[in-house]
């Protein structure tokens, strides 16, 4: 019996460690890296490096910039996305389903996707416009290189997280707290705004703290509409520095990301703070509310509604099209005009895009594919290990994905700008470091949806193969792995997906013969070929929304929040 | 204050009858409970009343005003209904003063009228000086006291009980049914209490209204539904009554009847216009059979199975001409019977359940 014992354990022991090696690996080696440098610069303590940031301008008008569009961007996601919550939610609007598949769409497309988008709708060369006869004159300036369309970006694209988010907290609001308010006299809006609102304070701040993660660390809108107007913020300032002066700005972009770093964690600490200040806890579990029959208002809230997709998802993304299948800036398109040659030359023609495309699918398919194995042994310990160390575990995961990618992207750089020591492989200027940072970077996107899945499946089931005799690994393999591998996979394909348009960690971290789609699609459009950028974007979001059709498929076996998109 | 009334009332979901035409008047001032088995549809009633639910036909009135109908609902907020949740159903985020002054508030009451207001409601409820606390930090009779005060402060026309109880334990139980007593002998509201738990509806309520499967088994007075159940589902739930096939004798006179139940001629209680009928049912309860002697009138009987209770036992047996019947009756110490053992048992009384 002494030895079954010892065994066990042993078992278990192994796990831990080979779980442990992946989380040093991927987590705290980078981050320990990257504050090493700040502090340390050389290998030895010193402030030279934070001082020598400190003092430059540039650090701060970026820094002033950042807050600007990171706080515009918040407010802007946090208006829509809880006023779009609150709608589908709470009242009785039809067709629900397609309209949260629509309004989650920007936030599965790529940021430089939706920034492409948007510019080819505004601009002076817009087909859209042109067919319209609105068009600006050519040369005119386009009205989003400013930090108002920025802000604009930010808001559509993030929007959709924030609504994620504040529904998912309207779910859990019992109705009897609405009901005992309507009973005392109050009527749908009162109490919308002195019960519902109030209570769901935890949410706002939380969606609110995580847009403003996102807006901040944001690389792919900034990086189209700021440039051209020479308004910088912190994550296109490194990505400058970087591209002038290559390994000799290390230092200094490390100094950026690290203060990038700073600026998101104040926002998650700040909204800790302000939901600490009054008790919010809902202790009761019921219901949901029943819908608030708007009446005679439905049909115009629900135009309402599709008019927001129509202006944040169809119009730019029928610009986007429009664009792809002109010719060359600033021709006209019609009939004769239209062509494919776009398609054709990303896709065969030109060397770097087409292997960008291999590139991207393969590091995508690696990242997922790892993903999915290491979370389901990972969220083994997070949901069901008794040791205690399992909070930290969860947080070392999620650190990579909660800051900014360019911090990581600046860390992974580090580490690996020399050759790894005792073997001598060196991956920098490879695909290799790419690979390791999306591990790293998207990891706790598999590993969210896992933990749930863990959360759903009855304990006892893993309990009565083990007092049928059967070790953990055969566990995991015959017993765990079945049940949960459903909610992994999902993970595995919203990885897929975030991977294969990724711009902000690979436009750092890319070398010839090791480009990305989206640094292909960026390169071209900074060149002005916006055309062939506009080609590989609607390829991009057409992949996208086939992805998620066919995620839907593996919906029933999912546990309910896994799949975004659905209702 | 207002009376209730409910005309061929059908709730329906999807195809699913929840509530049937159930039709019934609380007078006002009057206590009255829904009991039922979990299920039945009272929690569906009280919401209709309450008007979260819109009905499928029927209507029903409040102090003689149409609240909801077919062709309309009047919305829960012009109701001036109150409701006391289970969950107490107190918002975290406000203070005990705060919940309860939400209705007045609200109605734009002014400051001063409004504190003193919340400071009667609150001292009605034993709760002065709590004002300033969070829900947070009472415990669960101090919650549902809040709630009953957040109720009254409004002076609604219709206090609404769902399962107010169901969440404290048995010692505050006691202590609760007492404060809601005094709470409705004092503002003399109408009350609607909904309640699974058979001895709460008894020592609180004018009458009682049994529901079963969205119908309305029964309404009468806690003591009525006892003695006289209209028919085998109240007869069965309320008390654990027992139920035995039965052959009528004789027609009713003076409310009596000759039945023969189990071989044995008893008379019971009746309805009047009861006649000579076979396929009839009675009702008794543990109260009503006894041990006989082995020669007098009665039924022989094997026990099953004898439970100490304290003071008592319980006896469990079955007729040997009937054995798949369970009976049970209650003997005080000292108790001779044993399981496997037969015995001589009689019927002293019963009601008759009226046949239609």
């Amino acid at each position: 019996m002494a030895v079954r014992l010892k065994e066990s354990r042993g078992q278990e022991m192994a796990l831990t460690a080979v779980v442990a090696v992946v989380v040093v690996v991927l987590s705290i080696l980078p981050m320990l890296r990257l504050i090493m440098e700040i502090v340390a610069p050389g290998g030895s303590l010193s402030r030279a490096a934070i001082d020598a940031g400190l003092a430059n301008s540039s650090t701060w008008v970026a820094t002033g910039h950042t807050l600007v569009v990171g706080i515009g961007g918040t407010i802007l996601a946090v208006i829509l996305g809880t006023l779009v919550a609150v709608l589908v939610t709470l009242t009785d609007v039809r067709g629900r389903g397609p309209f949260v598949l629509c309004y989650v769409m920007p936030l599965m497309v790529a940021p430089q996707v939706t920034a492409l988008a948007w510019l080819q709708l505004f601009g002076p060369a817009s087909p859209l416009l042109r067919l319209l006869g609105l068009a600006p004159p050519l040369g005119a300036r386009n009205p989003l290189y400013s930090p108002e369309g920025i802000i604009l970006l930010l808001g559509v694209q993030y929007g959709p997280l924030v609504f994620l988010l504040v529904r998912a907290g309207l779910r859990k609001l019992p109705r009897e707290l609405v009901e005992a308010a309507r009973a005392g006299g109050a009527d749908w809006f009162t109490v919308l705004c002195t019960i519902v609102l109030p209570l769901m304070t935890p949410s706002i701040m939380a969606a609110a703290a995580l847009a403003f993660v996102s807006c901040v660390g944001n690389f792919g809108i900034p990086a189209f509409l700021g440039i051209p107007a020479n308004y910088l913020v912190l994550p296109t300032l490194i990505y400058q520095r970087l591209a002038g002066g290559g390994p000799a700005s290390l230092g200094e972009a490390a100094f950026l990301s690290v203060l990038i770093g700073v600026i998101a964690m104040a926002g998650i600490l700040a909204q800790e703070a302000m939901s600490r200040r009054r008790d919010y806890r809902i202790s009761s579990t019921s219901m949901i509310a029943e819908p608030y029959e708007l009446g005679g208002w439905r049909l115009p809230v629900q135009a309402g509604m599709w008019i927001l997709i129509f202006a944040i998802l169809f119009l730019p993304l029928v610009g986007l099209l429009l664009t792809s299948l002109v010719p060359g800036y600033g021709i006209p398109l019609n009939a004769a005009t239209a062509t494919l040659d776009n398609y054709r030359f990303v896709l065969l023609e030109h060397t770097a895009a087409s292997r960008a495309f291999l590139n991207s699918f393969g590091l995508s398919i690696a990242a997922a594919a790892f993903s999915v194995i290491a979370a389901i042994p990972i969220g083994y310990l997070i949901a069901w290990s008794t040791q205690r160390n399992v909070r930290l575990l969860n947080l070392a995961i999620e650190l990579p994905y909660a800051l900014p990618g360019v911090v990581l992207a600046i860390a992974s750089l580090l580490l690996f700008l020399k050759p790894i020591p005792l073997t001598g492989i060196q991956i920098y200027n490879t695909v290799w470091i790419i690979l390791y940072a999306y591990l790293a970077r998207f990891l706790v996107l598999a590993l969210r949806p896992t933990v749930s899945g863990y959360h759903q499946v009855d304990r006892a089931l893993e309990e009565a193969a083990q007092v049928a005799g059967a070790r953990l690994f055969t566990r995991l393999r015959t017993i765990i792995f079945p049940l949960v591998a459903p909610a992994a996979m999902a993970g595995g394909l919203l990885i897929f997906m975030t991977a294969l348009s990724e711009l902000t960690v690979s436009a750092l971290l890319w070398s010839s013969g090791a480009e990305t789609i989206g640094v292909v699609m960026f390169s071209f459009e900074q060149g002005g070929d916006s055309n062939y950028a506009a080609a590989i974007s609607a390829i991009m979001v057409a992949i996208t929304f086939v992805l998620m059709l066919v995620t839907n498929l593996l919906a029933p076996h999912l546990p309910s929040g896994v799949l975004p998109w659905r209702d | 204050m207002a009376g209730l009334t409910l005309s061929n009332v059908t709730k329906s979901f999807d195809g699913f009858d929840a509530v049937k035409d159930m039709s019934f008047d609380v007078k006002d001032g009057e206590f009255l409970a829904v009991l039922g088995p979990s299920g039945c549809g009272k929690t569906t009633l009280l919401r209709l009343v309450a008007g979260f639910e819109r009905l499928t036909s029927g209507e029903i009135r409040i102090g003689g005003q149409t609240v909801s109908s077919t062709s309309g609902n009047v919305p829960p907020e012009r109701r001036r209904v109150g409701i006391v949740f289970q969950n107490y159903a107190l918002w975290p985020h406000m203070t005990v003063a705060e919940n309860v002054g939400y209705s007045l508030k609200v109605a734009k009451v002014e400051k001063a009228a409004r504190e003193r207001k919340i400071a009667d409601a609150l001292a009605l409820v034993n709760l002065k000086g709590f004002g300033d606390r969070r829900p947070a930090n009472l415990s669960g009779g101090q919650r549902q006291r809040v709630a009953l005060a957040r109720c009254l402060v409004a002076a609604p026309s219709l206090v609404l009980f769902d399962e107010p109880l169901a969440n404290l334990d048995v010692h505050l139980r006691a202590s609760m049914e007492d404060e809601f007593a005094a709470f409705h002998k004092r503002t003399g509201t109408t009350i609607v209490y909904i309640t699974h738990d058979q001895a709460e509806a008894m020592a609180l309520a004018d009458r009682i209204a049994v529901m079963d499967h969205g119908r309305l088994a029964q309404l009468a007075a806690p003591r009525q539904l006892y003695m006289e159940p209209a028919n085998e589902m109240v007869a069965s739930f309320i008390s654990q009554g027992i139920l035995l096939p039965a052959r009528v004798l004789s027609a009713a006179e003076s409310g009596r009847c000759r039945v023969e139940v189990l071989g044995q001629e008893v008379v019971v209680r009746c309805r009047p216009g009861e006649r000579p009928r076979g396929n009839a049912k009675i009702c008794c309860r543990a109260s009503d059979i006894e041990a006989g002697g082995p020669s007098e009138p009665g039924f022989d009987a094997l026990i099953k199975r004898a439970v100490y209770q304290g003071g008592k036992a319980r006896i469990e047996f079955s007729p040997l001409a009937n054995p798949e019947l369970d009976l049970h009756f209650e003997q005080p110490d000292p108790n001779s019977f044993e399981s496997g053992a037969e015995a001589r048992m009689r019927l002293k009384s019963g009601w008759l359940i009226s046949g239609e």
